[in-house]
């Protein structure tokens, strides 16, 4: 199932925020939207998570329009978690991760294969521990894994995740890379917004580099990370090279030269 | 405790306040008494019934309203005068009051509808597609207009009698109510009660945040919708027969939580519960203070509600995050 999208116009007031933005995002792949802030990082995730209604062009799942669909349909395909995402009452924890079923749910309980759904999710990102306590009582890591818990609970086939490091120590920033590639090889598609450009040069296997509202550049890391390209966008001296043990690292200088 | 076991606690307890609001008053009737062809037989069929029944019905749509409201909006100190829908209402039957239309029969409560109506046509306007904060100023640029007006009709009443007439129907009370106004309240308010009890799930999902929910399937629009009709349903039905009573929709869902924790769907139904027996407890005491003209519900309920809602806010203090 392939997520795509053609000629993106978003407005945010007067101000474009993207501007004929088009890409075809495949499963099994770990895509990772970078750019510069305000290049429409996070405009371009909600588009394609259907939150947002470009002005115009359309974001397509195979052949369906995305905002055509019906809004459960939407969700059982299309797991998003939000930028900081927060919650907002002292609910347990494993309630939090059953809200991922809601697409799924029909009767007023939760059935065994929601059961099974919430136990799995909780299982992949190593929640089960503390099921029973409130998420305001968590770390910030910890409430991090159990809100990526919650998406994983809705089985999407796409997982959209804006900033899933955000206020994560390098430790646990780490492992949620891994969980979020461990779910594109599984066959998932995963689509996140990076600020770390080490990180993306790790770990993504598609890179899609925005500038100013429109693609600057789409593809594996080591043709979209170039030099040249670090330098217009971003304004920095940098280069990909090859470590000892022959994997891709970043190596950022500083500021290019005025 | 659970909300699962907490219920059946509630629902036993609002059983014995209705009982007590049946029994209770100047003058006190046992159950032996009620269907007796007799004047305190007379009494409970005429004005305990009526009266119990709208404590019963009046509360438990004010509670529950507060908790669908507080869900929806994520914060504790929404109530339904937030939404303006209790002083359109109001707005509604001080007109009629006003204009003499209270003589007619379902003069003062179809007007206090139409005030309720109008002010949920105007937030559906104002509100739509803008997210909590345009619905909190939205209805609280209605509230302040309906009090305005309603401080205008009074001010320009034609003589005093009409004008303590109008403000003692707006301080809120179950006085003397008639099983006429049982019938016209009681419809109104269980279809908005059905239409709130609805949102629970959606009200989770508003735990993520309104793009969380709104990506799990939510659809927003409808959520509100619902909860302006519902509210607008019961509360504006509610105020029609009994003018304003507050403070129920407000510390109700609060005590509830601290007993069942926050899950906004486990609640919904023990807030109901709990402003039922809040409201039928208030009422019985109302009538059972001596000299020789009651306390207002309303204003009963305030003086109760207030510092009981300063020592929840002391305790609390600290925790507040």
């Amino acid at each position: 199932m392939i997520l795509q999208c053609d000629n993106l116009c978003f407005t945010h007031d007067i101000h474009p925020a993207l501007e004929d933005v088009s890409a075809r995002l495949h499963p099994g792949k770990f895509s990772v939207i970078l750019g510069p802030n305000g290049a429409g990082k996070s405009t371009l995730l909600n588009c394609l998570a259907g939150l947002l209604r470009p002005r115009s062009g359309s974001v397509f799942l195979d052949s369906d329009a995305i905002l055509a669909l019906p809004d459960g349909q939407r969700a059982k395909m299309l797991g998003l978690l939000p930028q900081g995402a927060q919650t907002h009452w002292a609910i347990t924890v494993r309630a939090l991760v059953a809200l991922g079923r809601y697409p799924h749910r029909i009767g007023l309980g939760l059935s065994a294969d929601d059961q099974r759904a919430i136990d799995a999710a909780m299982n992949a990102t190593d929640t089960t521990g503390f099921a029973d306590r409130l998420v305001t009582e968590l770390s910030g890591g910890e409430r991090a894994r159990v809100l990526m818990a919650r998406v994983l609970a809705g089985e999407p086939q796409w997982i959209l995740a804006d900033e899933p490091l955000a206020n994560l120590d390098p430790g646990h920033q780490i492992d949620m890379l891994h969980l979020l590639r461990d779910q594109a090889r599984e066959g998932k598609g995963v689509v996140t917004v990076l600020h770390d450009l080490h990180h993306a040069v790790r770990f993504a296997d598609h890179v899609l580099l925005l500038h100013q509202g429109k693609v600057f550049a789409e593809g594996p890391v080591a043709d979209v990370l170039t030099s040249s390209n670090l330098a217009t966008v971003y304004g920095i001296d940098a280069k990909l090279f090859s470590d000892e043990e022959g994997a891709i690292q970043l190596l950022i200088k500083g500021k290019t030269a005025p | 405790m659970t909300a699962r076991s907490i219920t059946p606690l509630l629902l036993l307890l609002t059983i014995g306040a209705f009982l007590l609001s049946l029994m209770a008053g100047k003058v006190w009737i046992w159950p032996t008494a009620w269907f007796h062809n007799a004047p305190d037989g007379w009494i409970f069929l005429e004005l305990r019934l009526p009266r119990a029944l709208l404590g019963l019905s009046i509360g438990a749509v004010l509670g529950l309203s507060g908790a669908v409201l507080q869900g929806y909006l994520r914060n504790p100190l929404a109530d339904p005068t937030v939404l303006g829908v209790s002083s359109s209402a109001a707005l509604g039957g001080v007109t009629a009051i006003f204009l003499g239309l209270n003589m007619l029969p379902l003069g003062l409560f179809s007007c206090a509808m139409l005030g309720a109506g109008v002010s949920i046509l105007l937030l559906l306007t104002l509100a739509r597609g803008g997210g909590p904060l345009g619905f909190i100023l939205g209805g609280m640029v209605l509230s302040t207009l309906a009090g305005s007006l309603t401080a205008f009709l009074i001010s320009i009443a034609p003589n005093p009698f009409a004008a303590s007439e109008i403000i003692n129907w707006l301080m809120g009370a179950l006085t003397d109510r008639l099983i006429e106004d049982v019938i016209k309240a009681l419809p109104l308010m269980a279809i908005g009660a059905a239409l709130l009890l609805t949102t629970g799930r959606a009200l989770d999902a508003l735990t993520l945040g309104e793009d969380g929910a709104r990506s799990i399937g939510v659809n927003l629009d409808q959520l509100r919708w619902i909860i302006v009709v519902g509210v607008g349903l019961s509360v504006g039905a509610s105020v029609a027969v009994s003018g304003v009573v507050g403070f129920v929709g407000l510390i109700v869902p609060h005590l509830i939580r601290g007993m069942v924790g926050e899950q906004p769907s486990s609640i919904l139904l023990p807030s109901a519960l709990g402003g039922a027996i809040l409201t039928l407890v208030a009422d019985s005491m109302v009538r059972l203070t001596p000299g020789p003209t009651e306390i207002r519900l309303g204003i009963a309920m305030a003086v109760l509600g207030a510092p009981f809602f300063f020592m929840l806010l002391w305790k609390q203090r600290g925790r507040a995050a």
